[in-house]
């Protein structure tokens, strides 16, 4: 025990990230962050520190733990450079509501805008990616801060806080007790469990007169850990599930009134119960325009129901006929004492109708596809695995294919739609739950944007599997100049990648190699028992393959095309 | 149908020229911190909009800034902007004032170019407008003009004859009438 007169900033610090649960610390250290990594040592904390080989791969494995575990995260890097480099992976984080503090060492306070070595306004910088920032500048307020930000961070719709700590403040003297109140006065999370009973009456009264109810479930659930109530609203009233990419897992998707993903990739079924459904009960989901597709078309015919926790999603994209503000397990609560089942038969029997006539498939012949390599991959682990992704064609079908079964374990950058994130966010998810099997699923471009974090995982023994989907292309974009540009490929040829295997081999982790749909199984299943370090699996599936079914961006629900047209397609009005 | 409105809230590119729309006057409680102008003038940036007029000042308690914010555009784009002003964790409150019940003023500092010559017409309105002489110099009048902006304009617009010089406006600040809480 460190006697408070004797206690530096830096020590403080560690000690409150400590006390407000933080038990890793993902990072890389540099000059301005000298005194905190001498902390340390020195603090006397049980926080583990894993040194990661980038500041990009440190936010990400930070985001990656708190999806995988609902626990803060934590990351810690140096000024300048260092704080600028994990600038993706707060953004990735902030677009996600995901909790996390990220520490940036800083130039000391009398240097701080006069452009010294390794300066960089990091505050400004970040200030429209993070739910709040903080530039200490004494280090009598670290305790205080530090309370501050974990509080931000993981209350109301959780998200990203960034605290610049010049270095004369970490290794400046703090006498502070490290038991301060908080002073927050703009700042009411505690609001979100006051619920307004008039307003899930009426839900209660508008579920009651709905024949075609369709539960819209995203990633606010997850974050309010809604998902029993969830359950039991659909069972009891008999409403079909459909999740967004990050509700994935709060309603098990193996649930025969689960209607799998909905939006641009989602499934035709989920797609055309948004577009025929009377009430579109939407319980956490921002409604964002991966799958609202045309906003003035979106549930023009329902009834729209909106649960969020964030005041001002109401109405930013679709505007609700009723909402409700604040946590969406208290408010799922207090509106199943109101429900009843509902004539639901025959909603759910068109539904299943649409299930047996536009199922997800694909062909196990004619070279090896990604689709099949996870589905294969989902009945070995019995859909209970933990997957992350990265962003394109391989992460869209393993939504598809990986029916996530469990909340927490889908993760993947939504928002953001961040390359190279799937990798360090399995290390992350792998460092919270030791136990349990973690699969980065990733493409063969995003993967080599942060593959040298492969480095970390051999060093910490991670037993994470890397399954690189490898076509040679980043296939998400050829896929959209095939359709739209005349097949005309523009910066999409992935020539020059290494060998995988010989590559992952090299950081002292195992490869394994998959050529033929026949070595799926077989291979998997090893990669799968490997238990020694990560390992690599490196899938040659084939170059040219698209993903189905599809909503251009900006065209409606309706519009969702099931298999690739015949005729010359318009290019998509939407952005991306 | 429903009675939902259907189109999405947000248009980023206004539809007529941004000068059209009526002004609306927002006033934020912030904490007196660094950074705090920043993150509210961002939430006004993201969404192209342009603030017209802003006015910063100490709030009657101590640690708390009054900010007075002038803006133009679409009234929904302008809802989604107090909203995610008030998210900001610096904000104390965000309300939108423009059809409330509330005194508005704004001062304004004009100097024109006026000699001996066309002085005392100069003066004779400038009386008409309440206005304080601050400053008389050979060849130029320093006028300060204190009212709504509306009696501003009239007032500015009166001196164009003469010539002005220089203008400098301190923005609207608002305050609710009775009991209402700006």
């Amino acid at each position: 025990m460190i006697a408070t007169e004797q206690r530096d900033g830096a020590q403080t610090l560690l000690k409150c990230l400590e006390a407000g649960g933080i038990e890793v610390i993902f990072g890389y250290s540099g000059g301005a962050a000298l005194p905190i990594f001498d902390a340390l040592e020195t603090a006397g904390t049980n926080i583990k520190f894993i040194l990661t080989r980038h500041e990009q791969g440190a936010a990400h494995m930070a985001d990656g733990y708190a999806r995988a575990t609902g626990k803060p995260a934590c990351v810690l890097v140096t000024s300048g450079p260092g704080a600028g480099n994990t600038i993706t992976g707060i953004m990735t984080a902030h677009m996600d509501s995901i909790p996390m503090i990220i520490i940036s060492g800083q130039q000391v306070t009398w240097m701080l805008g006069k452009d010294a070595f390794q300066e960089a306004d990091i505050f400004g910088i970040t200030m429209p990616i993070v739910k709040h920032s903080y530039l200490v500048k004494d280090s009598e307020d670290i305790p205080r801060v530090t309370k501050e930000a974990l509080h931000i961070a993981t209350t109301g719709r959780p998200g990203p806080v960034l605290i610049d700590m010049p270095k004369n403040i970490s290794q400046g003297p703090c006498t502070a007790s490290l038991d301060v109140d908080i002073d927050l006065p703009g700042y009411h999370p505690e609001s979100s469990f006051e619920v307004d009973s008039d307003a899930v009456a009426a839900a209660a009264t508008a579920l009651k007169a709905s024949k075609r109810p369709v539960i819209l479930a995203g990633h606010g659930a997850m974050l309010a850990h809604a998902g029993p109530e969830l359950k039991e609203l659909a069972e009891t009233c008999g409403i079909p599930v459909t999740s967004t990419l990050l509700g994935k897992g709060i309603f098990d998707e193996t649930h025969e009134l689960s209607l799998g993903m909905l939006g641009m990739h989602g499934t035709a079924y989920a797609n055309k119960a948004i577009v025929e459904a009377d009430l579109i009960f939407n319980v956490g989901s921002r409604f964002d325009d991966r799958i609202i597709g045309q906003p003035d078309k979106f549930g023009r015919n329902a009834t729209i129901l909106h649960i969020d926790i964030d005041p001002s999603e109401m109405g930013k994209m679709i505007r609700p006929d009723l909402k409700i503000v604040g946590d969406a397990k208290v408010i799922l609560a207090e509106l199943n004492k109101h429900i009843e089942p509902l004539e639901t038969t025959e909603w759910l029997a068109t539904l299943d109708g649409y299930k047996k006539r536009f199922p997800l498939h694909y062909k196990k012949q004619g070279g090896l596809k990604m689709q099949h390599v996870l589905d294969v991959l989902d009945r070995l682990t019995d859909s209970r695995a933990v997957i992350t992704t990265d962003v394109g064609q391989h992460q869209m079908w393993s939504a598809q294919f990986n029916k996530s079964r469990d909340p927490w374990n889908w993760i993947s950058s939504g928002g953001a739609g961040t390359m190279g994130f799937g990798f360090p966010a399995a290390i992350g998810a792998q460092i919270g739950r030791p136990d349990d099997i973690v699969v980065a699923v990733v493409g063969d471009g995003g993967f080599q944007m942060t593959l040298f974090e492969l480095s970390t995982a051999v060093l910490q023994k991670l037993p994470v599997k890397i399954l690189v989907l490898n076509n040679h292309f980043l296939g998400m974009v050829r896929q959209w100049q095939e359709l739209f540009f005349d097949n005309r490929k523009s910066g999409v040829d992935l020539e020059g990648n290494p060998d995988f295997v010989k590559l992952a081999e090299s950081y002292g982790a195992k490869g394994f190699q998959i050529k033929r749909p026949a070595d799926i199984e077989k291979v998997l299943s090893r990669a799968l028992e490997y238990n020694d370090g990560p390992c690599l699996i490196n899938c040659e599936v084939v170059k040219e393959d698209n993903v189905f079914p599809m909503i251009p961006a900006g065209a409606a629900l309706e519009d969702m095309i099931i298999e690739k047209p015949k005729q010359k397609m318009a290019k998509p009005v939407g952005s991306t | 149908m429903t009675n939902r409105i259907e189109t999405t809230d947000l248009p980023l590119t206004l539809e007529l020229p941004e000068h059209e729309y009526p002004l609306h006057t927002i006033s934020v409680l912030v904490n007196n911190k660094p950074g705090v102008l920043a993150r509210i003038a961002q939430v006004f940036s993201r969404r192209g909009y342009n603030i017209e007029s802003l006015v910063v000042s100490p709030a009657a308690e101590a640690d708390f800034s009054r900010m007075t914010i002038g803006a133009r555009g679409e009234a929904s784009g302008l809802d989604q902007i107090k909203a995610q002003c008030n998210k900001l964790i610096d904000v104390i409150s965000c309300y939108d004032h423009t059809d409330d019940e509330i005194v508005a003023k704004e001062l304004a500092l004009v100097k024109v170019a006026v000699g001996a010559e066309g002085r005392g017409e100069a003066l004779q309105i400038a009386e008409h407008f309440g206005c304080k002489t601050l400053d008389l110099a050979p060849e130029s009048l320093v006028l300060m003009v204190t009212g709504d902006s509306g009696k501003l304009d009239a007032m500015i617009g009166m001196m164009q004859k003469f010539g002005i010089i220089e203008l400098v406006r301190t923005g609207k600040v608002v305050m609710t009438r009775g009991k209402g809480m700006t």
